[in-house]
């Protein structure tokens, strides 16, 4: 995927109106819903999704995880704007 | 390790939990639309479920595990207390899409949709040319009050679905209801063949097209998909009729959906009642769970166990569930038949023998109080 490249690491990711990330407790996981849709994110994308609030840039996301998880932050920037660029391509967030 | 990878591992060995209610709330409509996936025998409004009994049934569906519930109808807007099930759905956590024709809903009632909470709205469409349109409808005038409905629906910053039933007549025409759904602001359009169950059924020679009609359609929604990637997402549901495997219909009986009627009865799909010998539970008697884990209509043809042959030994009978029940009933006059759309099937033969499409069959539109056909 290639789509990363058009996403800038100060853009600022958030959920479009009509997607919603939410914990089931019925199921015991989070998950997306979107129209006539439910993602079921893994547990890395769980972990970015949770940080876009409309305020966060990608770079502000990468720089919390790498902190919370002690990993290198340039490999985390690259994850985050691809999920991000991904979403973006697909409707399900938008910058 | 994913979380996904641990869901997985659970639930083949146990009856999954419902991802979606399909909640018909009124049989009653201002259109009447030949293809309806009502019944020929329509509820009246008193016999509909109250208020507070859908409020009791969409806490029952979230603590299921129903994750959306498609406010549909009939028109759902029919109903005085849309605005207050859209709240009540929204408190028990449900997320809520609204499946409209648009017709009773004015930039004040779309306001009052928005401020209960609705997440998404999905608006039917007959065809794109007034006339033509109306024809389908049985209503004048109704295209350009859907063109309204729309505005309020983009004032309003809801996101929008246009659902696009295409058939005989208009399927020909499917770049203009491609250009519409752009038009209209819609992100996502939904473009399905007609079923043919109940009135649709009734109107079979109207409705069904030729083959090169949905070759050429198949073509032209291949298209659009590469051309609007990104900014239009159209899911298609072709027509089996022409296929080589059957759809997996509801992803399967009793497996992710359900539907309530208006009057409270629970189906595996919309068109259930179709089929003999099936007593449907109402959630006026029972629990939702219950209902969904227990009642013998939601286990009849669950899983794989009532599938004969060659459905049983078939690689593929997790991945079309063994098609419709529905339409093997109405083609084989047997709910267990394999379903004749599917090339291994021994019925095959009956494809054929129901009939072909024609230019000069009539519509029968849809009507309460009577019986199509009669």
């Amino acid at each position: 995927m290639t789509a990363a490249g058009d996403i800038g690491t100060d853009a600022v990711p958030r959920f479009p109106r009509g997607v919603r990330l939410r914990f089931d407790r019925a199921r015991a996981r989070w998950l997306v819903l979107a129209p006539e849709t439910v993602l079921t994110p893994d547990e890395t994308a769980v972990e970015i999704l949770r940080l876009v609030d409309g305020g966060r840039s990608v770079a502000a996301i990468a720089a919390a995880l790498a902190e919370a998880f002690d990993a290198p932050v340039e490999e985390i920037r690259a994850d985050v704007a691809e999920l991000v660029a991904d979403l973006v391509r697909q409707g399900y967030l938008e910058t | 390790m994913s979380a996904s990878a641990v869901i997985e591992q659970q639930q083949p060995t146990s009856v999954g939990r419902p991802i979606a209610l399909l909640a018909e709330l009124t049989h009653r409509c201002p259109l009447r639309c030949p293809y309806c996936s009502n019944p020929l025998e329509l509820a009246r409004a008193s016999a509909e479920l109250a208020t507070d009994e859908w409020r009791r049934v969409f806490a029952e569906a979230a603590a299921l595990g129903v994750l959306q519930v498609h406010l549909s109808g009939g028109e759902p807007a029919a109903r005085k207390d849309l605005e207050v099930l859209v709240e009540a759905a929204e408190t028990a956590g449900l997320y809520t899409n609204l499946i409209t024709s648009g017709l009773l809903l004015d930039r004040g009632r779309v306001a009052g949709l928005a401020a209960a909470g609705l997440q998404h709205v999905q608006l039917s469409l007959q065809g794109t040319r007034p006339e033509e349109a109306e024809e389908v409808a049985g209503l004048r005038g109704s295209h350009a009050m859907k063109m309204a409905f729309a505005g309020h629906v983009h004032d309003e910053g809801l996101p929008l679905t246009v659902n696009a039933v295409v058939h005989r007549r208009n399927l020909d025409r499917l770049d203009e209801i491609v250009a519409m759904a752009l038009e209209l602001g819609a992100r996502r359009l939904e473009i399905a063949h007609v079923q043919y169950h109940g009135w649709a059924a009734v109107n079979r020679a109207a409705l069904l097209p030729d083959r090169a009609q949905v070759a050429a359609a198949d073509a032209t929604v291949a298209a659009a998909r590469a051309e609007l990637s990104g900014r239009l997402a159209i899911d298609y549901v072709p027509p089996d009729q022409y296929a080589v495997r059957p759809k997996a219909c509801m992803n399967g009986w009793g497996r992710q959906f359900l539907v309530l009627t208006p009057t409270g009865r629970a189906l595996p799909c919309h068109a259930a009642e179709s089929l003999p010998g099936l007593d449907f539970p109402s959630v006026r008697d029972g629990s939702l769970e219950d209902i969904w884990y227990r009642s013998d209509a939601f286990m009849r043809y669950r899983g794989t166990g009532w599938m004969p042959e060659p459905c049983r030994s078939c690689d593929r009978r997790e991945i079309d569930w063994g098609g419709c029940r529905c339409q093997a009933f109405a083609l084989t006059g047997d709910a267990e038949a394999t379903d004749p759309t599917c090339a291994l099937s021994p019925h095959r033969g009956v494809l054929e023998g129901a009939g072909e499409g024609d230019d000069a069959a009539a519509f029968v539109h849809r009507a309460m109080g009577r019986r199509a056909g009669r």
